[in-house]
C-alpha cells in the first residue's frame, strides 16, 4: 500500500465561494436520484467513525416509502480526544445545515434535529439563531424542511445511533437490536437518515464542488478529507483538515513532539500504532479509520496507564445492558491489575485477548465491539509494560 | 402473511415473515441456550447467550432479536459460536454470587443450568461480584437479592410491559448498571404489587418470594399448635409440575394426603371460602344495584370491581386511590378462610384460636403481603399466620421425602372443607365472574344461567378483557327492578389490561356492572407463586385442568354447597350480615404512586 503525503485541505472551515443556501439551491436543481448518486459516487463515508457509505444510507432511506421521515445530525461527541464537531459547529454551521437540508431533499424528509451533545449546550444561543434564519432561507427557496435542536443527556452511549433514538423518545439510552436499521425503522419508528456532524458537511461540499473534485482527494478507499482532532504529546494540538490515506510516520512527523512511541488513532476506540508500525500504518479505510481523534504518546507515558483510563471509561459509558460489554470490560481492567501485580501469571494477558474477541463478535453494539481495539492493540504492542 | 425461507445448520426452515432466527430454529427443533429471552416478553436481545453465526456477517447475531431473512443461512453450534457463548456464561457467573447450595432456586435456575451444561470449569475469570450487596427483604412477598441478578431485565419487562406498574427499572450505566426501584428505595416503599410476575419470569435466584416454610414447620412441630392449611383452587393443578407430573394435572387428592402427611392437623379448602365470597359478593352486587336503580342513590359506586386478587387491590390502592369505593369490601377467600378459622372452625372444634395456626397455600406472592395487612385481624388474631406459595408448598413435600407420585388420593377435612366446582373455577381469569353469574342469576330469577351445563363461555379464555352480557328474564318479585335489564360484566387478567377497566372508570365510561379483575394473567393459575417456567402453553393446560375439576364436581353452584348453608344458619346469618360484616369485609387505603 502506497501512502500519500501529509496535506492539508480546507473543505470544511474555508468560507469562501461555498454560500450554503446556495449549495442547497444548487442540490434543488438536481434531481433527488441525481443528489443520492453523487453522493454514492463520491465513495463518502461516514465520518464518525464506523464507515458507512453515506450515499447508501440516503438510498436506503430515499427508497423506504413513509408519511414521515427524519434526518438528525448526530452532534453527541463523546470520543475522549475529539473536538471536531463542537468547532464544526461553531464556525461552520450552515454547512452542517446545508448538509442536513439537502439530504431531506434527497429522501423526502420535513424534519430535521440536531442532537446536540449536552456539554455543548453554550452553542445553543447562536446555533438556535441561525437555525432560525437558515429554516427561513429554506422555505424561501421552497425546501419544505425545518431544523431543531434537541439537548443530549450526556452519556457516550447515545452517541450510538439506536440508543440516541431511545434517548430522543425519552427512554433509557441503550442501543437497540439490528436490524431494523434506522433507514427503515429509526426514530419514532419512522426511516432516518443519521449523519455525523462532519459527514453532513461533506455532503454539501460534495455538491457544491462536484463529485470528480472531490474524488481527486484521498485514495481509492477512503475518499476525501478529514478532519483530526489531534491532542496529547504534541505542538501542535487542535484541529487540522488532512487529506486522508497518509501514513502514521508522516502524521507523526508533522504533529509529534520528537519523542513519540505511540499514536492512538481513533480515540479509545481505536487502535494503538507503536513506533514500529508507523511507516506501514495508512490512516483511513484501508487501514485503521477513526472518527478524528489522534493521540499522540511520547516515551514518558505508561501505557499500562493509558489502557487502564481506556478501560475504565469503558466500564463507566457501557450502557451495561449487554453481558460481552457490560462484564468484559470489567474483566479486562481487573485482568490487566492481577498481571500488572503479579498476581495473575503473564499468560492471562492471552486469554484476555481471547476475551475481547468474544467482546468484538458478540456485544450488541459498537462500544463493546471496539473495546477490543484499543486492548489488543496496545496489549500486543506493549506487553512488557502490561507486566512489570 | 408472507413466509420466507432460510437454512439453519444445514436444514431447511420456511417461517412467517418478522419471526426470529430463534423462532425458527425452534420449528426444527434446534435447541438454543437462552436467558434474556422469555416467550411472554417483548424481545431484549441483551444477554447474548442466544448468539449465532449468520453467513456474510462478522459479528455473531442474537438469534432472540434477529428477524429470519430470506435465504439466511444460520450455524448454531460451531467453534466460533460455542466459544463465545461459553465466554459469556463465563462472565455472567464471574459476576455472580454462586452460592447454588444455599440458593432457594438452586435446579431451577437457568444461570445453574447454563453453566452446568457448558461446564465453566475453573472459574475462567476473576470474580467481579460486588462486595457487600443487601439483599432486599423489606416486603412482605418478594426478596430482591441484586448479588444473583444477571440483568436480564426480565423483571423490569414483566413489570412494565405484563403489568405496566414499572416498580422496577434499570438504573445506572455500565459497570454499576442495576435492577432498581424508584431512588432505590426498599421494595415495600414503591408501587410493587407485590403480584411476583417478576419473580415468575427471574431466572434466577435474584428475585424471588419470601419465605415461611420453615416457621411453618416449627408450628407443625409445636405439639401446643393446631395447624390448619388451606389451599386455593389454582394450586391442585399446578403443583404436579414441581413434584413429577406433566403440565395440566389434576393432583388434588395425592395434594390433601401429601399435606396431612407434613403433619399438619387439619387440611382445608380455599374453595370453601370461594363460595361464600360468591355469596356475600354477589349480594353486595345486588344490594348495589338495588340502591342505585330504585333508591336511585348516586353515591353508590357501579361498576363494582372483584377484591380477591390482592396484587390487584394494592395495585388499586397505589395507582387510582380516588376510585377504592369500587372495590368489593369482601375480603380474598384467603382472609375469609383465616377469620373464620380462628372463629367458627376455632368454636366448632372447641379449640382456643390463639392455638390456632392458619397457613394458606397460595398460587400467589401478594397474598403473603395481605397476610400482614394490619386491619385483617377482625377474628382478634392475625386471621392468616403465614401465605405459601405453590412452590413453598412443593418444597415441603419434597423435604419430606415423599414419594409424591405413589401417593394414595384422600379428601380434604370437613367444617369448610367442603366446596363447589364454582370455588374452583376461582383458579382460571373469568372464574370468579362465572361463578358469581351462576348464583347472582339464579337468585334473581330462581333459574339457573342460561348457558349449556353451566359453562359461561364468554368470560373464558385468554383475552386481555373478555365481556359478557345477561339479559334478566323473570326476575323473582323482590328482584323485579332488574326484570329486562341487560347485565354487563368485564372480566381482566393481567394489570395492564386492569389499567384499562380503571382508566374508563376513572373517565366515567365504564359501561359495566360488575368487572372481575386478576393481577395475574391467566388469573391464579398463572400466579407469581405458582411453579417456574410459566408460559402461555402452561397457563392453558392449568386452565383446562381448572374447569375439568369444575367438571368433575358433584356441586357446581356456590349456594349449593352444604357447608355454606350451614355457616349461614349457625354462625353468619345472612350475608352481610353484622357477622360478615366484621369478619368478612373490609376497608382499603391510599398509597403513594412511585
Ligand atoms: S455493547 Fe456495551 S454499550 Fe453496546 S449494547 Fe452492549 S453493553 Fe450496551
Ligand atoms: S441464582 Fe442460580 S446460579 Fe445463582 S446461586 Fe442461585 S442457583 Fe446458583
Ligand atoms: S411483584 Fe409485580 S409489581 Fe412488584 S415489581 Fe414484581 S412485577 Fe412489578
Ligand atoms: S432480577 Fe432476575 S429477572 Fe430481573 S434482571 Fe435480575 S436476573 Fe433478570
Ligand atoms: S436470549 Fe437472546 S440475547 Fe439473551
Amino acid at each position: 500500500m502506497v501512502s500519500k503525503k501529509l496535506q492539508r485541505v480546507d473543505f470544511i472551515f474555508d468560507c469562501a465561494g461555498c454560500e450554503p443556501i446556495e449549495v442547497v439551491k444548487k442540490a434543488l436543481k438536481m434531481t433527488r436520484e441525481e443528489v443520492v448518486s453523487s453522493i454514492i459516487e463520491s465513495g463518502l463515508k461516514g465520518r464518525g467513525g464506523a464507515g458507512f457509505p453515506t450515499g447508501m444510507k440516503w438510498k436506503f432511506a430515499k427508497d423506504e416509502v413513509a408519511d414521515t421521515k427524519y434526518v438528525i445530525c448526530n452532534a453527541d461527541e463523546g470520543e475522549p480526544g475529539t473536538f471536531k464537531d463542537r468547532e464544526i459547529l461553531d464556525v461552520v454551521p450552515n454547512k452542517v445545515l446545508s448538509g442536513m437540508a439537502i439530504c431531506a431533499y434527497a429522501i423526502g424528509s420535513k424534519e430535521g434535529i440536531i442532537y446536540l451533545r449536552g456539554e455543548y449546550n453554550f452553542l445553543l444561543k447562536k446555533l438556535n439563531a441561525q437555525i432560525d434564519e437558515f429554516n427561513n432561507s429554506l422555505s424561501k427557496i421552497g425546501l419544505d424542511f425545518a431544523v431543531s435542536i434537541r439537548s443530549g443527556s450526556g452519556a457516550y452511549i447515545c452517541g450510538e445511533e439506536t440508543a440516541l433514538f431511545e434517548s430522543m423518545e425519552g427512554r433509557r439510552g441503550e442501543p437497540r437490536n439490528k436490524p431494523p436499521f434506522p433507514t427503515k425503522s429509526g426514530y419514532n419508528g419512522k426511516p432516518t437518515v443519521i449523519n455525523n456532524v462532519e459527514t453532513l458537511v461533506y455532503t454539501a461540499m460534495i455538491i457544491n464542488m462536484g463529485v470528480d473534485e472531490f474524488k481527486a482527494v484521498g485514495t481509492m478507499d477512503s475518499r476525501g478529507s478529514k478532519v483530526f482532532s489531534v491532542s496529547g504529546d504534541t505542538p501542535k494540538a487542535g484541529i487540522h483538515e488532512l487529506e486522508l490515506g497518509l501514513n502514521v510516520a508522516d502524521f507523526v512527523e508533522e504533529f509529534g513532539d520528537g519523542d513519540t512511541k505511540a499514536v492512538q488513532v481513533g480515540g479509545a476506540s481505536g487502535h494503538c500504532v507503536p513506533r514500529k508500525l508507523f511507516k506501514e500504518t495508512i490512516i483511513g479505510f484501508e487501514g485503521i479509520p477513526t472518527g478524528g481523534s489522534m493521540m499522540i504518546f511520547n516515551s514518558t507515558r505508561s501505557m499500562f496507564n493509558v489502557l487502564n483510563d481506556y478501560l475504565e471509561f469503558f466500564a463507566e459509558e457501557s450502557c451495561g445492558q449487554c453481558t460481552p460489554c457490560r462484564i468484559g470490560t470489567q474483566q479486562l481492567i481487573k485482568g490487566i491489575e492481577h498481571v500488572k501485580k503479579g498476581q495473575m501469571p503473564s499468560e492471562y494477558l492471552d486469554q484476555l485477548i481471547k476475551l475481547t474477541e468474544t467482546m468484538k463478535i458478540a456485544s450488541k453494539c459498537g462500544l463493546g465491539q471496539s473495546v477490543a481495539n484499543s486492548f489488543s492493540s496496545i496489549v500486543t504492542n506493549f506487553r512488557e509494560e502490561m507486566i512489570y | 402473511m408472507s413466509k420466507i425461507k432460510l437454512t439453519i445448520d444445514g436444514k431447511k426452515v420456511q417461517i412467517e415473515q418478522g419471526k426470529t432466527i430463534l423462532d425458527a430454529a425452534k420449528k426444527i427443533n434446534v435447541k438454543i441456550p437462552t436467558l434474556c429471552y422469555h416467550e411472554d416478553l417483548c424481545v431484549a436481545g441483551n444477554c447474548r447467550v442466544c448468539v449465532v453465526e449468520v453467513a456474510g456477517s462478522r459479528a455473531l447475531q442474537a438469534s432472540c432479536a434477529i428477524p429470519a431473512q430470506d435465504g439466511m443461512e444460520v450455524r448454531t453450534n460451531t467453534p466460533k459460536v460455542r466459544n463465545a457463548r461459553k465466554d459469556i456464561i463465563a462472565m455472567l457467573v464471574s459476576e455472580h454470587n454462586t452460592q447454588c447450595t444455599t440458593c432457594y432456586r438452586s435446579t431451577n435456575c437457568e444461570l445453574q443450568t447454563l453453566s452446568a451444561e457448558f461446564n465453566i470449569d475453573n472459574n475462567r475469570y476473576l470474580s467481579i461480584l460486588k462486595p457487600n450487596i443487601e439483599v432486599d427483604r423489606s416486603s412482605w412477598s418478594i426478596e430482591k437479592d441484586d448479588s444473583k441478578c444477571v440483568r436480564c431485565q426480565r423483571c423490569v419487562r414483566t413489570c412494565s410491559e405484563l403489568q405496566h406498574v414499572n416498580a422496577l427499572t434499570v438504573s445506572h450505566k455500565g459497570k454499576d448498571m442495576k435492577i432498581s426501584t424508584f431512588h432505590d428505595l426498599p421494595l415495600k416503599d414503591v408501587v410493587c404489587t407485590n403480584c411476583g410476575q417478576c419473580v415468575n419470569r427471574c431466572p434466577t435466584g435474584a428475585l424471588t418470594e419470601r419465605r415461611y416454610f420453615d416457621e411453618v414447620w416449627e408450628a407443625i412441630g409445636d405439639p401446643t399448635k393446631h395447624v390448619v392449611m388451606n389451599t386455593a383452587p389454582s394450586v391442585r393443578v399446578a403443583l404436579g409440575e414441581m413434584l413429577g407430573y406433566p403440565v395440566g394435572t389434576r393432583v388434588t387428592g395425592k395434594m390433601v394426603t401429601a399435606m396431612r402427611r407434613l403433619g399438619v392437623d387439619s387440611v382445608l379448602d380455599t374453595d370453601f371460602s370461594a363460595d361464600l365470597t360468591i355469596i356475600e359478593e354477589g349480594t353486595e352486587l345486588l344490594v348495589r344495584l338495588k340502591k342505585a336503580l330504585v333508591d336511585k342513590d348516586d353515591t353508590i359506586k357501579l361498576p363494582l370491581l372483584t377484591s380477591c386478587s390482592p396484587g390487584w387491590v394494592k395495585f388499586c390502592e397505589h395507582l387510582y386511590p380516588e376510585h377504592l369505593g369500587h372495590l368489593s369490601t369482601c375480603k380474598s377467600p384467603q382472609q375469609m378462610f383465616g377469620a373464620l378459622t380462628k372463629t367458627y372452625y376455632a368454636d366448632k372444634k372447641g379449640i382456643d384460636p390463639k392455638d390456632i395456626v392458619s397457613v394458606a397455600i397460595m398460587p400467589c406472592a401478594a397474598k403473603k403481603f395481605e397476610a400482614n395487612r394490619g386491619e385483617m385481624k377482625d377474628s382478634g388474631f392475625q386471621d392468616i399466620d403465614a401465605g405459601l406459595t405453590t412452590r413453598e408448598l412443593g418444597h415441603m413435600i419434597k423435604q419430606t421425602g415423599l414419594n409424591f407420585l405413589e401417593l394414595e388420593e384422600s379428601s380434604y377435612d370437613s367444617i369448610m372443607g367442603e366446596s363447589t366446582g364454582a370455588g374452583v373455577i376461582f383458579g382460571a381469569t373469568g372464574g370468579v365472574m362465572e361463578a358469581a353469574l351462576r348464583t347472582a342469576y339464579e337468585i334473581v330469577t330462581g333459574k339457573e344461567v342460561p348457558f349449556e351445563n353451566l359453562n359461561i363461555i364468554p368470560v373464558r379464555g385468554m383475552e386481555g378483557i373478555k365481556e359478557a352480557a345477561i339479559k334478566i328474564e323473570g326476575a323473582l318479585p323482590e328482584w323485579s327492578f332488574l326484570e329486562g335489564v341487560e347485565m354487563k360484566v368485564a372480566v381482566a387478567h393481567g394489570l395492564i389490561n386492569a389499567r384499562i377497566i380503571m382508566d374508563q372508570i376513572a373517565a366515567g365510561e365504564s359501561p359495566y356492572h360488575f368487572i372481575e379483575v386478576m393481577a395475574c394473567p391467566g388469573g391464579c393459575i398463572g400466579g407469581g407463586g405458582q411453579p417456574i417456567p410459566t408460559n402461555e402453553a402452561i397457563r392453558k393446560a392449568r386452565v383446562a385442568a381448572i374447569y375439568e375439576e369444575d367438571m368433575n364436581m358433584n356441586l357446581r353452584k356456590s349456594h349449593d354447597n352444604p357447608a355454606i348453608k350451614t355457616i349461614y344458619k349457625d354462625f353468619l346469618k345472612e350475608p352481610l350480615s353484622h357477622v360478615s360484616h366484621n369478619l368478612l369485609h373490609t376497608t382499603y387505603r391510599k398509597r403513594q404512586h412511585y
